[in-house]
């Protein structure tokens, strides 16, 4: 019967309005700085990147104090995850799967290396020691040259070279 | 056998009913219709009454009926004689926060993971977070940033659903070119499931107001790992909980206390434990767990990414590697059945390495991306037997065989593993774990 619906759906609408006027809406509205204290993520296109620059050399320096002992010579690994290494070998039927062979992004490596390396103690590093250790580490593979300062301005620009091997399953794969 | 003993042979064959697939399979309700005790043969002990003239009835009984009992306790532990049943884990030098411990479900029954036993995967330790000090901040793309406090989050709507968690990882070890011999724990307790309470994701979303440009959301833990994965945003505005309680308490610290992401059925990681912050994003930030880790590599060097929701899964628990069947006689198979797309239509057992198939039963209710217990009784020959179980879930997707799985990946690919488990019981009762 048209008019029962009628009513049903006013008696529903009264309903859906009430429970939604019933949320509690108790979030506080955050300030700047506390986003800004909390912000650590560092996406692809760089924009979060923190003001800093550091050199290859400056970076072997960094390396061997605080990584070396857990990633080996050079971040050839051992006893923990092999750093560098392994490009080109992704096709093949050992693939040797790197920071340097495998990642898509140089910011991944800041954001990661900054939140959780050296792993006994994350977050201790400064933003020029983490720019300076990442030039150290793409230098051995020649990702970028001898010579190399990363920085807020450079690091976006790396193009590692496995920028294109992803492909994303979300939200279907693609056919 | 005289004219009498036949005829109770016979019916008792029919209420068993005759084998329904190869290899001793009985009809799923076999056990259920003629009400014969299958639990296994009760032995009472012949007791001798050396109690002297007049004998009270405690001398027949056990002690426990004898003395009063011991006193209440602020929290139950399990029974004196299940002190073996532990998670499983090792500890590895400089990396001892990283790394796993798993449910031994070949210890447990049912489908509900008790919370200390649910299986861990930390990167960097289980955090000491300070609830009262604890806040998530949802902010990026949103009209209005927000902070939410435990003690506000406790006030809003809650949830209260039943879900499986599976680490990504889970039964990666049957990539390896030999079967590893390992329990069903060993190998696939890398999966817990458990009752969630919380808060709807999206409800907190709306308060924050989406720009429409957000698509996805970067999901972080307060761990010193910093956890950080991107979620898709509709799933937050779909099934996706702020969990603050897992089976009736606070949610365990090594689940995420005080509060966990819980996304149904999509893999574990990033179900971010400690959860601290949502930011809304346009596109994903490529982290390091969903780029270096959670990717599988295929044979042409490409990889897929977010690969999120895990398929249709079961194995079997009993008897599984590590057990001896006590001859030729009558069994209960049994094990579990899960999937990351919905409810577990079926759950099919072959008893005859995958030539014929029975249908098992399914505990009810069947509940969408939670594990499902299936049962199938079974008449052992006590000859070489491969058994192995199979799951179609709701979408109609069948659980693979070891070999086609295999063949989508790159050599060394363990990521999202969900082959059937194939168990080879031998004529003495070993139960060994094998690929054919
Ligand atoms: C005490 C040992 C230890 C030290 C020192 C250490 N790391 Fe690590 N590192 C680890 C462990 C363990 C992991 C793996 C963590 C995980 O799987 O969650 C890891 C992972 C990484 C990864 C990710 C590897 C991958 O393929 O996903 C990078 C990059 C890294 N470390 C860089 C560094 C840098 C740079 C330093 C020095 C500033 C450093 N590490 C110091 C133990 C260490």
């Amino acid at each position: 019967m048209p008019s029962n619906r009628i009513l049903i759906a006013a008696v529903l609408g009264l309903c859906l309005a009430g429970t939604a006027l019933a949320q509690p809406r108790l979030g506080r509205v955050a300030t700047p700085d506390e986003i800004a204290k909390q912000d650590i993520t560092i996406g692809p296109d760089g924009a979060t990147l923190p003001p800093g620059a550091g050199s290859v050399a400056d970076g072997l320096a960094v390396y061997e104090a605080n990584c070396k002992s857990c990633h080996g010579d050079k971040g050839a690994g051992g006893p923990m995850d092999r750093l560098t290494g392994g490009i080109g070998s992704l096709t093949s039927g050992t693939p040797v799967k790197t920071v340097a062979s495998y990642w898509p992004y140089a910011t991944t490596i800041f954001d990661y290396v900054r939140r959780a390396m050296p792993y006994p103690a994350p977050q201790s590093l400064t933003s020029d020691e983490i720019y300076a250790v990442i030039a150290y580490l793409l230098s051995i593979d020649k990702i970028v040259p001898e010579d190399a300062v990363l920085s807020e301005k450079t690091l976006a620009q790396v193009r590692m070279p496995n920028r294109d091997g992803f492909i994303s399953y979300y939200p279907k794969p693609p056919r | 056998m005289d004219g009498s003993d036949k005829r109770a042979m016979r019916r008792l064959e029919s209420e068993l009913g005759e084998p329904v697939a190869g290899g001793g399979l009985l009809h799923r309700r076999a056990f259920l219709r003629g009400g014969v005790a299958f639990a296994g043969a009760v032995t009472v002990a012949a007791k001798v009454n050396s109690a002297a003239a007049a004998p009270t009835i405690g001398a027949e009984s056990p002690l426990s009926m004898t003395r009063p009992g011991k006193l209440f306790t602020g929290y139950g532990v399990p029974a004196r004689s299940e002190e073996g049943v532990r998670r499983l884990f090792a500890l590895v030098a400089n990396r001892e926060g990283a790394g796993t411990s798993r449910t031994p479900w070949h210890m447990l029954n049912g489908s509900i993971t008790p919370s200390g036993l649910h299986f861990e995967r930390h990167h960097n330790g289980v955090p000491d977070v300070d609830a009262s000090r604890h806040t998530l901040l949802i902010h990026g793309l949103v009209k209005r940033p927000l902070v939410f406090t435990l003690a506000t989050l406790q006030r809003y709507p809650m949830e209260t659903r039943i879900h499986f968690i599976e680490c990504a990882g889970n039964s990666g070890a049957l990539t390896r070119p030999d079967p590893a011999q390992d329990t069903v724990g060993g190998l696939h307790g890398l999966l817990s499931c458990s009752e969630w309470t919380g808060v709807p994701v999206s409800v907190l979303l709306d308060e924050a107001g989406i720009d429409p440009r957000g698509k996805w959301v970067l999901a972080e833990g307060a761990d010193a790992a910093g956890m950080s994965r991107s979620v898709p945003l509709a799933k937050l505005q779909d099934d996706a909980m702020i969990a603050l309680y897992q089976n009736g308490e606070a949610v365990r610290p090594e689940q995420g206390y005080p509060m966990r992401l819980l996304l149904p059925g999509y893999e574990g990681n990033i179900n971010v434990k400690w959860l601290r912050r949502l930011k809304v994003t346009e596109g994903p930030m490529h982290t390091r767990d969903e780029t270096s880790k959670y990717t599988e590599l295929m044979p042409d060097g490409k990889a897929r990414q977010f690969t999120l929701p895990l398929g249709p899964k079961s194995v079997i628990t009993h008897p599984s590697y590590g057990m001896k069947i006590q001859g030729p006689g009558y069994y209960e198979i049994s094990g579990i059945a899960w999937s990351g797309a919905g409810r577990v239509r079926t759950v099919e057992v072959s008893a005859d390495g995958g030539v014929s198939w029975a249908t098992a039963a399914l505990a009810q209710p069947v509940i969408s991306k939670a594990v499902t217990r299936f049962r199938l009784p079974w008449r052992w020959s006590g000859q070489m037997t491969t058994l192995l179980s199979r799951a179609i879930d709701e979408t109609g997707d069948i659980q693979p065989l070891r070999k086609p799985w295999m063949e989508q990946y790159a050599p060394g690919q363990g990521f999202h593993y969900n082959a059937m488990q194939l168990w080879a019981v031998d004529p003495l009762g070993n139960v060994k774990n094998t690929y054919a």
